[in-house]
């Protein structure tokens, strides 16, 4: 206490005063470089220390088996699943080369399998041009989406129907041209939707979900936040009671009760009813996102609106769903995943969907060995991945970029 | 316009808008044509649904309900045989499944969910990532997928029960699933069960009373250490008192399976650990936001009082945090009891498998089935949403 003095006046310490510095603290060990970024971020106190050493013993214990199964042991190509088999195999990506084509397409005509690819790449195509954030006319590419491409994928998928065909053979009599009666005759032969199977039955339910939930979830939001009894009651009925049940119980009941309630001859088919099934799931949910997002709107957006002289559904059009619908842009990508992980249980009613195509060709007697459920689990569990983490992604990025030009 | 025709006659008066075209009549007039949309559309279902069950011959009433089921289940918490039970004993052991996977699904979730939650917080560098990689993996890949990779990938290619895993404290794991040792209670073991209610019951007086204590004389006692004291103690002090009356029955291997000790079934242990894990990712992250909600203001204030770091979190940061984190996390709970649904893709004796899958099968009442099926889900979510809406109300800050 030498350096410190109590300067004292009448007798009474007031004030303590430090007379000589005190001694300088160490230098920090490292602050910097490597060495530094581990002592701050893995060895910072002994808690720290022992589980950091905790994850790299755990990382060094299954890392290696882990790439052995993946790479180092899998066989890569082989004529059946007799090396798959041997003891200490790895994965057998064989027999996923040998499979792919049924994963993607299912049982559609080997033949015709342009008219799926054809399909699916109009649909990147759109979906690209609607998501790219810098791109123009998204309204029109939004009608295309929404309205046009789903006739075509129909009539591209399916084949044509007979009305189509017969308007084609009048035209053809019409100008009496051959190339357009054989054309009549032979185009897009109709492929029934027991065929279908795979990714793309897959990619199918999803968009099939998207393009009917996002319209008719803006239409339940409305509902649900309007002043008129009737509608806000239907609508918050169907939303509550369809958000409380699994989408199993509504699969389930699509393909049992539906076709009960329609007359016989309206009786849906058998991939529709999962469908119409998945379509109103998606759309409860995608109508409590939207309903966030109008309720984000600021009250003064309605006023002015009002006070402008729009009646209601200009002031929605014009005013309210551009700013809530650009709020909830994040949101809506959120349930797109959930919806495309949700398609898997379309296979729950004897849809052939991806997963049910791994499941089912796995017992292949040709190929079945211990390896082989691993092998097609960890495949498609890397193609559902690809998707629904690009996905997240393109959404934080969105929300990224929105909340950039909110903050200031 | 009563108002306008009592002032100055010069003054421009609008036109008297025609009742045909006022917003309250137009909008009647929609709502009233909706409604009639509405009933019509009932209405013909249902005209369209008793014409197409009688032309196939599906039952229409609830009779089937007490006719004998002639199937059986392998798990089953309530008596339940092939030759004696009814229909609607089956839809009780469908239920009480679906209660048991999803109860202690919602525990192990939670417990999971809250440790990969902190441990994407952590400063850790190593043990942040690995909790990142964990929840991405997870919340990207359907919970069915991962269903089927526990099942058919991993439980499935177990050994037979001569050659089981063998675990710690008489634990076995076979394709027939993981047999443990069975806890036999003995004469005075529901001694220790009351002592465990007394012990709560003392807690939550011993709280009250510190309650006061601290407003009356500003005196702090330790309550949790007390109530964690008496809730473990005296169950202990009754047990030993009674003579420990509890024995364990080991499950043993004789010919070609265990006999003795509990046998739980791999289509339960692929269920339960395929919810879990996935529920748990959305839990972490739930936490995770609900810990960032909080400024960081706020644990610098209370490191200015002075708190200590571990005060500060429970006292501070932690009550906070959970208003943010138990209404998504209920959320989270309802959606494990929802999805313990895909039990169905594995067989396990679920509510959706054994009731609107093997009763429907079997009676074809479909409308009475899959509706009393969607009743009972609705009741659960409307009662926790019901709940939540309480606590919510409890919990919502005051603001002006």
């Amino acid at each position: 206490m030498s350096d410190i003095t109590a300067a004292s006046n009448n007798g009474a310490p007031q004030a303590f005063v430090r007379t000589k510095a005190s001694p300088d603290l160490p230098p920090p060990l490292a602050v910097g470089g490597i060495i530094g970024w581990m002592r701050e971020n893995l060895f910072s106190s002994a808690l720290t220390s022992s589980l950091t050493l905790l994850s790299l013993l755990f990382l060094y214990w299954y890392t290696p088996d882990l790439v052995r199964w993946l790479f180092i042991d899998a066989i890569w190509s082989a004529p059946d699943g007799e090396a798959c088999r041997a003891p200490g195999a790895g994965a057998c990506w064989a027999y996923v080369n040998a499979k792919i084509e049924f994963f993607a397409y299912g049982s559609y005509p080997r033949d015709m399998v342009w008219r799926v690819d054809l399909t699916l790449v109009l649909g990147a195509c759109l979906a690209a041009w609607l998501l790219w954030p810098s791109a123009k006319r998204k309204a029109l590419a939004l009608v295309l989406f929404l309205v046009v491409y789903p006739i075509l994928a129909f009539h591209l998928l399916h084949g044509l129907g007979p009305m189509l065909r017969g308007a084609m053979r009048g035209l053809a009599d019409l100008f009496g041209s051959k190339a357009l009666a054989d054309m009549a005759a032979s185009a897009l032969p109709v492929v029934g939707t027991n065929l279908w199977g795979g990714v793309f039955v897959s990619l199918l339910v999803a968009t099939v979900g998207i393009v009917v939930s996002l319209p008719l979830g803006v239409l339940l939001a409305l509902g649900r936040r309007s002043k008129a009894p009737v509608s806000r009651f239907l609508c918050v009925m169907l939303i509550e009671i369809v958000r409380g049940v699994p989408l199993i119980t509504v699969l389930f009941m699509a393909n049992t009760m539906l076709p009960l309630f329609v007359p016989e001859q309206w009786s849906p088919d058998r991939l529709m009813r999962p469908l119409i099934g998945v379509a109103l799931f998606s759309s409860v949910y995608m109508a409590e996102v939207v309903r966030g997002g109008l309720q984000a709107v600021p009250k003064g957006q309605f006023e002015g609106a009002m006070a402008l002289g729009l009646n209601w559904w200009a002031m929605m059009r014009l005013i309210i769903l551009p700013q809530a619908l650009t709020i909830v842009i994040p949101g809506v990508v959120n349930s797109f995943i959930a919806l495309f992980k949700d398609t898997t249980l379309v296979a729950i009613v004897g849809i052939f969907d991806f997963l049910r195509a791994v499941d089912t060709a796995r017992l292949d007697p040709v190929w079945a060995g211990p390896t082989i459920s691993a092998t097609g689990y960890v495949f498609a569990a890397t193609f559902y991945f690809v998707f629904c983490f690009g996905m997240s992604r393109y959404s934080m990025m969105m929300e990224q970029r929105l909340t950039r030009g909110r903050s200031h | 316009m009563t108002s306008a025709s009592s002032g100055d006659a010069s003054r421009i008066q609008p036109p008297r808008t025609p009742f045909w075209r006022a917003d309250w009549a137009r909008g009647s007039l929609w709502q009233a044509l909706l409604l009639a949309a509405f009933v019509w559309l009932m209405w013909s279902a249902i005209d369209n649904a008793s014409v197409n069950m009688r032309a196939r011959g599906v039952p229409t009433d609830f009779g089937f309900w007490n006719r004998p089921a002639g199937f059986d289940i392998n798990q089953t918490l309530v008596p339940f045989t092939s030759s004696g039970s009814t229909y609607g004993r089956a839809f009780v052991v469908g239920l009480l499944n679906t209660l048991l996977v999803a109860f202690f699904g919602v525990i192990i979730a939670t417990l999971l969910g809250f440790l990969i939650g902190v441990a994407r917080l952590s400063r850790n560098w190593i043990i942040a990532r690995l909790a990142t990689i964990y929840v991405e993996v997870i919340r990207n890949t359907p919970l069915l997928l991962q269903l089927l990779f526990w099942y058919n990938a991993v439980l499935k290619p177990l050994p037979n029960p001569r050659q089981s895993v063998s675990l710690p404290g008489s634990v076995y794991l076979n394709n027939r699933g993981l047999f443990v040792p069975e806890p036999i209670f003995g004469a005075g073991s529901d001694w220790t069960l009351w002592a465990l209610g007394l012990a709560i019951i003392a807690s939550y007086v011993v709280k009250l009373y510190a309650a006061r204590l601290r407003i009356v004389s500003t005196k702090r006692i330790p309550v949790g250490m007390i109530a964690l004291g008496l809730v473990i103690g005296l169950p202990a002090l009754s047990f030993l008192i009674a003579g420990a009356p509890l024995t364990w029955s080991a499950p043993e291997l004789r010919g070609f399976n265990f006999q003795g000790g509990v046998r739980i079934y791999p289509e339960f242990v692929a269920l339960l650990l395929g919810l879990s894990l996935y529920t748990a990712a959305f839990i972490a992250e739930i936490v995770r936001a609900g810990v960032l909600s909080v400024s960081h203001g706020q644990s610098e204030a209370a490191s200015a009082l002075g708190l200590p770091r571990g005060r500060s979190l429970r006292l501070v940061v932690i009550p906070q945090a959970m208003r943010v984190i138990i209404p998504p996390l209920t959320n989270q709970y309802l959606n494990l009891t929802k999805n313990s649904s895909l039990a169905v893709f594995i067989g396990y004796p679920d509510l959706v498998q054994v009731f609107a899958g093997t009763v429907l099968n079997q009676t074809g009442a479909a409308v009475q089935v899959i509706s009393i099926t969607m009743a009972v889900y609705l009741v659960i979510s409307l009662v926790t949403s019901a709940g939540m809406n309480l606590y919510n109300r409890r919990m919502a800050l005051a603001e002006r």
